[in-house]
């Protein structure tokens, strides 16, 4: 029967690790376990639960900068954060709908270890671009404090960053400290209709590379556009959005550069702020994908790439996509019980590069075949020399990136 | 020599040196070696220049697959490697070794590849940082990292250091404007890590290298985002009657929502310096100079200019003057962008310090910054990005005086010891290198310093390469390996545990 340890105080936490490197027993580190069923399963017999280490601890708007236990869910850091006119400027999404969990799960800790960023992560950055600080006991049962909580810092290596998006698997989080960001005062949503794939990537980068500002790009082809139709969203056919935050004038003004650059004999509307903000959290999780039995994948590829990469694979078997990051994310939904993980990844090897996650399948599959890119030899090599001195008994989150560490 | 210790020369490894060079010789070929005295002098020192060591031999690769060799080689016979990109460091990371060789990446000086519609830019390390945006503003664009060296330092040396500059506050330090990189490790093997993607897969390793200061791996190729050129930037000019009052400017400035391009303040000192030097109306009479540029739209520069006029005044401020035009616009950064030559006509030598703290400390730390100097008799200029808290007092000494070197280290060692004491960090943009070394544990435990040597032993466990630099003292990898595990009881009866 396993256990589940609850601690209180990072001592604690320290103590669980201590405790199940002396015995050889591993951890598997949850929060909310909303994003349990991501990445490889864990092989542990045990349950190292992080939600009893929660709450802010120092938010100084002023500053920019908050500080949190990881147990914190992140809608109450986002709470925290709205009552002062910030926020996450990462956008992380939410996992929870596509996975098949309630919305507004998930805590702080989750969000750093998968480095969740959302759509803005466009122009903001990811998850890992706004961490400053951490504080983290290592498999060796060592607490070990890290970064600071101040923007501009290169005291040491940038260990916060390095453990984000490391799914728990080098050392577990006991406190964590971010940037945050003035919210934006209003939104508006430039939505160009009925463009292709090819044709909306190209639309998507030109307004990228203009001084529009564009916080956010994203194409939903017709399939996609009208599952959120469904969902309530006002879409008919292709819908290619380009996000613009800001001051009132500033979001207008920006409105009809775009217009002029982009609008010439196309079909242009505008979303305005609450309906755009719902639109861009519909992209951000997914919810096209929400509720089937699709299995999902995320493909990062360079922003001109992603039309190329689904063209290819389109032709070869049944599949929906989506893009967001101005094509260089690609949601890709494949029916049925094979995820042609190699076909896939030989697309986007053959499109310059990048990397797929499976984000949505079944145990076994995600036992099976790698959820996350193989790595050439010389850098897994590397990943596992960089585990091996941060959990050489294997304590930490075992396999959950990747076989045998 | 000063205060700071290097590792002691390996005598085996002196004893063959003409062998290593003449191996060397073989890698690469031509002018790729230096081994004379006159020809390795300019070599010898970086931008932290109170300190001079000549390499035991130089080598300047020009292709991936000499560099690979060349570490490989260094590898294999236990030879230490000093990583070197422009050499404009300040705080002495690529102080050759007397017992190593120096590895300029200089003659890695090429763009690769201009890529506008996934805005991104492929060169080589030794390429400069302005020569990046001089290489794609006929598009339009730029690389938004802007140290005060940009027209000589190399992005190489900008990953190596984690380089910032006055656009660091709304843009990112290098670390957030870096796509990927290809590097060698000390093995000679050649990895790459992301690319035009957004996320690079696996553990950020893009994460460890940027600011790791040549310890874990010589990088051969850069990728970088570069961003569309704001439609319009214009600048107040402000002057207040104290830094305190500029301070609590700054802090209503980001209250209000607003992210200048860039925010910098320079006291009484820095300010006529400056004026001094370039001569372009700096308001000598004023106790703080703010200079908030801001960026964007027109529309948006207008408004928000508007709000940081009302804001200042608010504040008391004493002269305020907008820009009308570029050219007045580069008139005001002028001073500020030449504050250290200035500093220099002034005083025969100076240390640029380089501390973080919280914004709100700034008052504190500048009232006891006035107090440290009288108590270590030096005068000290203050130029500092207001925006994110990141300080750089200039220390003015003379060299040729007796123990005034010491005392200038020890001014600058209380203050950053101040800056951590405040919440802050020893070092928001230089480096630790040499010269913040020894105050590391000021700021982390040993199981901190030691969690972070460990990182270096997973890519360099001989610890080859550039040792002596960030860490007070090397600890041996296996001895950082060892394991107290004690076996058995369950120490903790009172964990929740279901």
């Amino acid at each position: 029967m396993p256990d589940t340890f609850k601690p209180r105080t990072a001592e604690e936490a320290r103590d669980v690790v201590r405790w199940a490197m002396a015995e050889h027993e591993p951890l598997e580190i949850v929060g909310q376990a909303s994003k349990r069923a991501i990445g490889r399963p864990v092989q542990a017999g045990h349950l190292l639960d992080m939600s009893g280490l929660a709450g802010i601890e120092l938010y100084e708007p002023e500053e920019l900068v908050l500080t949190a236990l990881p147990g914190t869910p992140i809608a109450e850091i986002e709470a925290a954060l709205a009552a002062s006119n910030q926020e996450l400027a990462f956008d992380p999404l939410d996992y929870g709908p596509l996975l098949g969990n309630p919305a507004g799960q998930g805590t702080l800790g989750g969000v750093i270890a998968a480095n969740l960023a959302g759509s803005k992560r466009l122009k903001h950055g990811a998850a890992r671009d706004h961490v400053l600080g951490m504080d983290a006991v290592s498999g060796r049962g060592e607490i070990f404090h890290s970064g600071g909580r101040v923007v501009k810092n290169v005291t040491g290596y940038d260990l916060p960053r390095a453990l984000t998006g490391s799914w728990g698997t080098l050392a577990v989080a006991t406190r964590i400290t971010l940037k945050v960001l003035p919210r934006a005062q209003t939104e508006a949503t430039f939505l160009l209709s009925g463009l292709g794939d090819a044709e909306a990537a190209t639309t998507m980068t030109t307004a990228m590379g203009s001084s529009a500002e564009v916080s956010a790009a994203a194409h939903l082809p017709a399939a996609a556009a009208q599952d959120l139709a469904a969902r309530g969203h006002a879409l008919s056919g292709p819908a290619t959005l380009l996000r613009l935050e800001g001051f009132g004038p500033s979001v207008d003004y920006r409105f009809e550069r775009l217009r002029a650059l982009l609008g010439a004999g196309r079909s242009v509307s505008r979303v305005e702020a609450d309906a755009s903000r719902a639109l861009w959290r519909a992209v951000r999780d997914a919810d096209a994908f929400v509720g089937t039995d699709d299995l999902v994948w995320r493909l990062s590829v360079a922003p001109t790439a992603g039309a190329s990469v689904v063209a290819q694979l389109a032709g070869r078997f049944a599949c929906k996509a989506f893009y967001d990051w101005s094509g260089g994310l690609v949601w890709l939904a494949v029916p049925g019980a094979d995820a042609r993980a190699e076909a896939i990844r030989a697309a986007i090897a053959a499109c310059g590069g990048g990397h797929a996650t499976l984000v949505r399948a079944p145990a076994p599959l995600r036992s099976s075949i790698p959820v996350f890119q193989p790595q050439p030899a010389p850098l897994a090599a590397l990943a596992a020399r960089l585990k091996e001195q941060f959990d050489p008994h294997g304590i930490l989150n075992p396999g959950r990136m990747t076989a045998g560490h | 020599m000063s205060g700071i210790a290097m590792p002691k020369p390996d005598e085996a490894v002196l004893s063959r040196r003409g062998e290593i060079v003449r191996a060397l010789k073989e890698m690469v070929p031509g002018e790729g070696v230096i081994d004379t005295d006159i020809g390795m002098r300019v070599y010898e020192t970086d931008g932290f220049n109170a300190y001079r060591q000549m390499p035991m031999v130089v080598v300047l690769p020009e292709t991936v697959e000499q560099v690979s060799a060349v570490l490989h080689y260094c590898h294999e016979n236990g030879v230490k490697v000093v990583p070197r990109g422009a050499g404009t460091s300040l705080s002495g990371g690529a102080l050759p070794l007397g017992d190593g060789v120096l590895m300029s990446m200089m003659k890695f000086n090429k763009v690769l590849d201009i890529d506008a519609a996934n805005r991104a830019v492929v060169a080589q390390p030794g390429v400069t940082n302005l020569g990046i945006t001089r290489a794609v503003e006929h598009l339009g664009f730029y690389y938004a990292p802007d140290p005060s060296s940009q027209i000589a330092c190399s992005i190489g040396g900008n990953i190596a250091e984690n380089s910032g500059g006055v656009h660091s506050l709304k843009y990112g330090l290098t670390t957030n404007n870096v796509l990927g990189l290809e590097m060698v490790l000390i093995t000679g093997e050649v990895i790459r890590l992301g690319g035009k993607h957004l996320d690079s897969e696996g553990y950020d390793l893009l994460a460890l290298m940027t600011g790791s200061e040549g310890l874990l791996g010589v990088v051969t190729e850069v990728t970088v985002r570069i961003l569309q050129k704001p439609e319009t930037a214009r600048a107040a000019l402000v002057g207040f009657p104290s830094s305190e009052a500029g301070g609590q400017c700054v802090a209503e400035i980001i209250g209000a929502g607003i992210i200048p391009g860039g925010m910098e303040m320079m006291d009484e000192l820095a300010i006529n310096f400056a004026e001094d030097f370039v001569n372009v109306g700096y308001p000598r009479e004023a106790g703080a100079l703010l200079i908030v540029e801001l960026d964007g739209p027109e529309a948006e520069v207008d408004h928000l200019l508007a709000e940081v006029e009302a804001i200042a005044r608010r504040n008391g401020a004493t002269s305020l003057r907008v820009s009308t035009s570029e050219e007045e616009r580069l008139a005001f950064w002028a001073g500020r962008k030449s504050a250290f030559p200035a500093v220099g006509r002034i005083s025969p030598d100076y240390l640029c310090m380089d501390g973080t703290i919280p914004r709100r400390a700034l008052p504190q730390v500048l009232a006891r910054m006035r107090e440290l100097s009288e108590k270590h008799g030096l005068r000290c200029a203050n130029v500092f990005h207001a925006g994110d808290g990141n300080l750089h007092p200039l220390i003015l000494y003379d060299a040729n005086k007796p123990g005034e070197l010491e005392r200038a280290e020890d001014f600058g060692a209380d203050i950053l010891r101040l800056c951590v004491e405040v919440g802050g960090v020893l070092t928001g943009e230089h480096g630790v290198g040499i010269e913040k070394r020894d105050l590391m544990p000021v700021m982390f435990s040993e199981d901190d310093l030691k969690q972070q040597q460990r990182v270096k032993c997973a890519f360099d466990p001989k610890q080859l390469l550039n040792p002596g630099k960030v860490f007070p003292e090397l600890h041996r990898c296996a001895e950082l390996g060892r394991m107290h595990v004690s076996k058995g009881q369950l120490p903790f009866p009172d964990i929740p545990r279901f």
